[in-house]
C-alpha cells in the first residue's frame, strides 16, 4: 500500500490546501457545525412545505409526517453505517434490532401490558435492550469471517420476526401489539398525535442531530480509528494492539443501539408493532440507503436515507398520480397482456433498490456522497494500476517495489474484512 | 474446496469409520424418530423401541400403527425434502468453493427454476392434473428438466458474466452486496410478472400413487424426487472427479492463480461452475413444483437460507458435504413438522447454522487442514 500512498499524498495535499477558511473553522468546531447545519435543514423542512411546489404535493402536516418517518430511516442508516461503513462488517439482519426496540416500547406503553412508562427514558431503555441483543448476537459471531457474519445476521434478522410471530401468547402473533400510547406532550412544541406529527418531526430532528454529533465525534476518536484499521486490515490492526473482537462488538452494539432508538420512536409513532414491519425488506432498504449514500460518510448516509425514503414515499406516489392523468390503454401483445393503467410504481421500489445496489457496486461503489477514505479503499486497484504505469515508465525495475506490489494485488489475498484468504472462519481464535 | 481433493485418511480406517458413524447415526436417528412419533401421537406408548425394532412389521398396537412403516414414511419424506435442499446447496457450495462468494441470489435462481418448470408443464404442455400413463409422465418429467435446467443454468451464467465478473477483484463486500441486489431484482421480476400470490403448479405426478406399507404409505413422488436428486448428484460427482473440466474446477478451487498459470481458463471454469449450480437449482425447482403444487415469488429466500445452512453444515466448498447437509436439514424440517412445530423450522435451522458456525465452522465433512472453510 506504500506505493499507493506515495502517489496519493500530493493530490491529497492539494485538496487540503484548497479548502476555504470557513471549511477550516467548521473542521475545528465540528459539533457546532453539525448543530448549525441540522438547524438549517430543520428550518428548511419546516418552511419549505408552506410554499409551492411542495404545498401542492402534500399537505403541510403530511410533509412533517413523511419527514418524521424518513428520520426513522435516517437513524437506521446512520446506525448501519457504523457497522458496514466504519467497521466494515456486513449486517443483513439490522431490522431485528429495530424490531426489538419497537417491541420493547410496545411492552412498556400499551394496553396489552397495562404499563404506561414515560417516553424519553424508554427511548434509552429500548436502545439499551437492542444493544444487549446486539452484543448477544455479536459476541459469538464476530469472530467469524465477514461473509459468515453476513449470513448469520441474515438468519437472525429472519428469525426475530418469526419468533415475534410464533410466540402468540406473548406478542399476539400476526396481529401485533396495538394501541401503543403516544409520548407525553413536549413543552412548547405540542402534542404527539396522528394529525399533529409536528412534535414527532421536531423530536426526530433532535435525535438525529444528537446521533450525528455523537457519531462524528466517535468516528474521529480512538475507537473510530480502530474501526478504520480493522476494516482495512484486520490482521494488521490486531498486530498493532487493537482488540478486534471488542472493537467490532462495540460497532455492532452501537448499530443495534441506534436501531433500538429508531424502533422505539417508530413504535410510538405508528402506535402498533407487528412482525411484518420488520422483515428482511427493511434491512435491505436500509442497506441500500447506506450504499447509495456512501458507506462510511455519516452525513452522506443520512442524506442518502432521506432522499431514498422521500423518493419511495412521495415521488413514486407522484408518478402514480401523473400516470393516472394519462388514462393509459392496456397493452395487448398476443399472450402478454399488460394493463398499463394498473401499474403501481410504489410496488417497484425493491426492484429499484436491487438495480440501484448492483449499479452502484459496479459503477460507483463509494456511493453518491463518498467518504475520501472509503473511495480510496474501493478504488485501490485503479490507483495501483496507475502507479504501475507511472513506476514502470523507465525500464529500471525496482525489485522491492515489484515484490511489494505483487504481494498486494487486491483480490489475491485481501478480503473485505481484512483477513487473508488462508484463514478459516473463526481462525483468529 | 480442498475437500474435493482426495482425503488424506487411509482407505481402511475411512471405511471402518464411516460404517461406525453410519451405524451410530441410524441408532440415534431411530431413537429420535421413535420419541418424535410417540410425541406426535402417531405411535402409542405401548410401542417400546426394542419392541419396535424387533417386531417391526408384524406387531401392531391397538391403533394399527407400527414403528417401522411410520419410520420409513417419515424417512422417505425427509429424504425427498432434503434432496431439494441438497440440490440447491450444491450451487452455493460450488460457487463458494471457486470464487468465495455467498451467492445470495442462488435461492432466487431456484425459485425461477420452479417458475420455468410451471411455464413448461402448464404453459407449453398444457398439463394441469396428474398424468397416469407411465410413458407420457416420464417424458414430461424429462422434458421439464431438459427445459428448465439449461435455461436456469444459462441465466446464472449470464448473471455471473454481467455483475460478478467485473467485481472479481473488488473488495469482498462489493460482490456480496451485489448478490443481495441481484436476489432482490430476481424476486421482484417474478413478483411483477407472476403477482404476489401463490401460482398453481401442475402436479403431473399423481398424488394418489402411494405404496401402502403397513400402517403407513410411501409416496411414489418422494421416491422419484430422491432418485432424480441422486442421479444428478452422482453425475456431478463423476463430472467433477473424472472429466477434464471438473479437474479444472478443482484446481481453480484450490488455487486460482496457480491453476490459471497452468493453463486453466479461469473465466470458462467460473462460468461452468455457475452453469452447473444453476442447472441443479433448476432441477430442484422442477421437483419443488411437482411436490408442493404451487410457486411463489419469495419461495427462494427461505429455501436459500436453509440450503446455505446445509452447505455450511456439510462443510462449505465440499460437494459431498452439501448433499449430506441438505439431507440433514431435510430431516430436521421433517421432524419439526411431524412434531407440529413446522412454524419453527426456520428457527431450528438457524440454530443449527449458529452452532455449526460457532463450534465447527468447517462443517461435518470440511477438513480442518483445508485452507478454506
Amino acid at each position: 500500500m506504500s506505493a499507493g500512498q506515495r502517489a496519493l499524498r500530493p493530490r491529497f495535499e492539494r485538496v487540503r490546501a484548497g479548502r476555504s477558511r470557513i471549511r477550516d473553522l467548521s473542521e475545528q468546531h465540528r459539533s457546532a457545525t453539525i448543530f448549525i447545519g441540522m438547524l438549517i435543514v430543520t428550518l428548511l423542512m419546516i418552511y419549505l412545505p408552506k410554499y409551492p411546489p411542495f404545498n401542492g404535493i402534500l399537505r403541510e402536516q403530511s410533509w412533517f409526517d413523511a419527514f418524521a418517518n424518513a428520520g426513522v430511516y435516517v437513524l437506521l442508516a446512520m446506525g448501519l453505517n457504523v457497522v458496514v461503513g466504519l467497521a466494515g462488517l456486513l449486517d443483513l439482519g439490522y431490522a431485528a434490532f429495530f424490531a426489538i426496540g419497537a417491541y420493547t416500547y410496545a411492552y412498556s406503553n400499551s394496553p396489552y401490558s397495562g404499563l404506561d412508562l414515560p417516553f424519553l427514558p424508554m427511548l434509552v431503555i429500548g436502545a439499551a435492550v437492542a444493544a444487549v441483543f446486539g452484543i448477544a448476537l455479536g459476541a459469538p459471531t464476530l469472530r467469524l469471517r465477514g461473509d459468515y457474519l453476513a449470513i448469520m445476521t441474515l438468519g437472525f434478522g429472519e428469525i426475530v420476526p418469526i419468533v415475534f410471530l410464533n410466540l402468540e401468547n406473548w406478542t399476539q402473533g400476526t396481529n401485533g401489539i396495538g394501541g401503543i400510547f403516544r409520548p407525553e406532550e413536549l413543552p412548547g412544541i405540542g402534542r404527539f398525535g396522528a394529525l399533529t406529527p409536528f412534535a414527532y418531526f421536531i423530536l426526530m430532528a433532535g435525535i438525529v442531530t444528537i446521533a450525528m454529533v455523537f457519531l462524528y465525534r466517535l468516528q474521529d476518536s480512538r475507537v473510530g480509528r480502530a474501526w478504520n484499521a480493522i476494516r482495512e486490515d484486520e490482521l494488521a490492526a490486531a498486530a498493532n494492539g487493537i482488540n478486534t473482537v471488542t472493537t467490532k462488538l462495540l460497532a455492532f452494539a452501537l448499530g443495534a443501539t441506534t436501531a433500538g432508538l429508531a424502533g422505539v420512536f417508530s413504535a410510538s409513532k405508528l402506535t402498533i408493532v407487528s412482525p411484518d414491519q420488520f422483515y428482511f425488506t427493511v434491512s435491505f432498504t436500509v442497506l441500500a440507503m447506506v450504499i447509495l449514500g456512501g458507506m462510511g460518510n455519516i452525513w452522506g448516509v443520512a442524506a442518502g436515507a432521506f432522499v431514498v425514503f422521500m423518493i419511495q414515499t412521495v415521488a413514486l406516489k407522484q408518478l402514480n398520480t401523473i400516470k393516472e392523468g394519462f388514462h393509459l390503454q392496456p397493452l395487448d401483445l398476443g399472450p402478454i397482456h399488460w394493463d398499463l393503467a394498473k401499474i403501481d410504481f410504489t410496488s417497484y421500489q425493491f426492484l429499484l433498490y436491487g438495480v440501484a445496489l448492483v449499479a452502484m457496486m459496479l459503477l460507483r461503489p463509494e456511493g453518491l456522497f463518498p467518504s475520501q477514505r472509503r473511495r480510496r479503499e474501493l478504488h485501490i486497484a485503479d490507483e495501483m494500476l496507475a502507479d504501475h504505469l507511472v513506476d514502470e515508465a523507465p525500464v529500471v525495475i525496482d525489485e522491492a517495489a515489484v515484490a511489494s506490489s505483487l504481494g498486494e494485488t487486491p483480490g489475491a489475498d485481501e478480503t473485505f474484512d481484512g483477513t487473508t484468504r488462508g484463514d478459516e472462519p473463526g481462525g483468529d481464535r | 474446496m480442498t475437500a474435493i481433493a482426495t482425503p488424506r485418511v487411509a482407505p481402511n480406517t475411512r471405511v471402518v469409520r464411516i460404517i461406525v458413524i453410519a451405524f451410530a447415526a441410524v441408532l440415534v436417528y431411530a431413537l429420535i424418530l421413535w420419541r418424535a412419533l410417540l410425541f406426535a401421537g402417531e405411535l402409542t406408548a405401548g410401542n417400546s423401541l426394542p419392541g419396535a425394532l424387533f417386531h417391526v412389521l408384524t406387531r401392531f398396537d391397538a391403533t394399527g400403527n407400527a414403528f417401522l412403516p411410520q419410520a420409513i414414511q417419515q424417512t422417505v419424506n425427509a429424504l425427498s425434502i432434503g434432496a431439494i435442499y441438497a440440490l440447491v446447496a450444491l450451487g452455493y457450495t460450488l460457487v463458494y468453493g471457486i470464487i468465495e462468494l455467498i451467492n445470495f441470489a442462488h435461492g432466487d435462481i431456484y425459485m425461477l427454476g420452479a417458475f420455468a418448470s410451471v411455464v413448461f408443464l402448464g404453459g407449453i404442455m398444457g398439463q394441469a392434473a396428474g398424468v397416469h400413463d407411465l410413458l407420457p409422465l416420464f417424458l414430461l418429467l424429462i422434458g421439464a428438466l431438459a427445459f428448465t435446467m439449461p435455461i436456469i443454468g444459462l441465466l446464472n451464467v449470464g448473471i455471473e458474466r454481467a455483475v460478478y465478473r467485473p467485481l472479481r477483484n473488488a473488495p469482498r463486500l462489493a460482490p456480496l452486496i451485489t448478490a443481495i441486489g441481484v436476489s432482490f431484482i430476481l424476486q421482484n421480476v417474478a413478483l411483477t410478472v407472476a403477482g404476489s400470490g401463490d401460482r398453481k403448479a401442475p402436479q403431473i405426478f399423481p398424488l394418489e400413487w402411494q405404496i401402502p406399507f403397513g400402517s403407513a404409505s410411501i409416496s411414489v413422488l418422494s421416491i422419484v424426487t430422491f432418485i432424480v436428486a441422486l442421479v444428478l448428484m452422482s453425475t456431478l460427482q463423476a463430472f467433477i472427479t473424472r472429466s477434464r473440466l471438473g479437474r479444472a474446477m478443482r484446481a481453480t478451487a484450490q488455487d486460482r492463480e496457480a491453476s490459471s498459470l497452468m493453463g486453466v481458463d479461469l473465466n470458462q471454469t467460473i462460468a461452468l461452475t455457475f452453469l452447473i449450480g444453476g442447472m441443479l437449482a433448476g432441477a430442484a425447482g422442477v421437483v419443488w413444483g411437482l411436490k408442493f403444487g404451487y410457486v411463489k415469488f419469495d419461495l427462494g429466500f427461505n429455501a436459500g437460507l436453509k440450503a446455505f445452512t446445509a452447505a455450511v453444515l456439510g462443510g462449505i466448498g465440499n460437494i459431498g458435504g452439501a448433499a449430506l447437509g441438505g439431507f440433514v436439514i431435510g430431516f430436521i424440517e421433517n421432524f419439526a413438522s411431524s412434531l407440529g412445530f413446522s412454524r419453527w423450522s426456520e428457527f431450528l435451522v438457524f440454530m443449527v447454522l449458529t452452532f455449526v458456525l460457532i463450534f465447527k465452522p468447517t462443517g461435518i465433512l470440511g477438513q480442518a487442514s483445508g485452507d478454506r472453510a
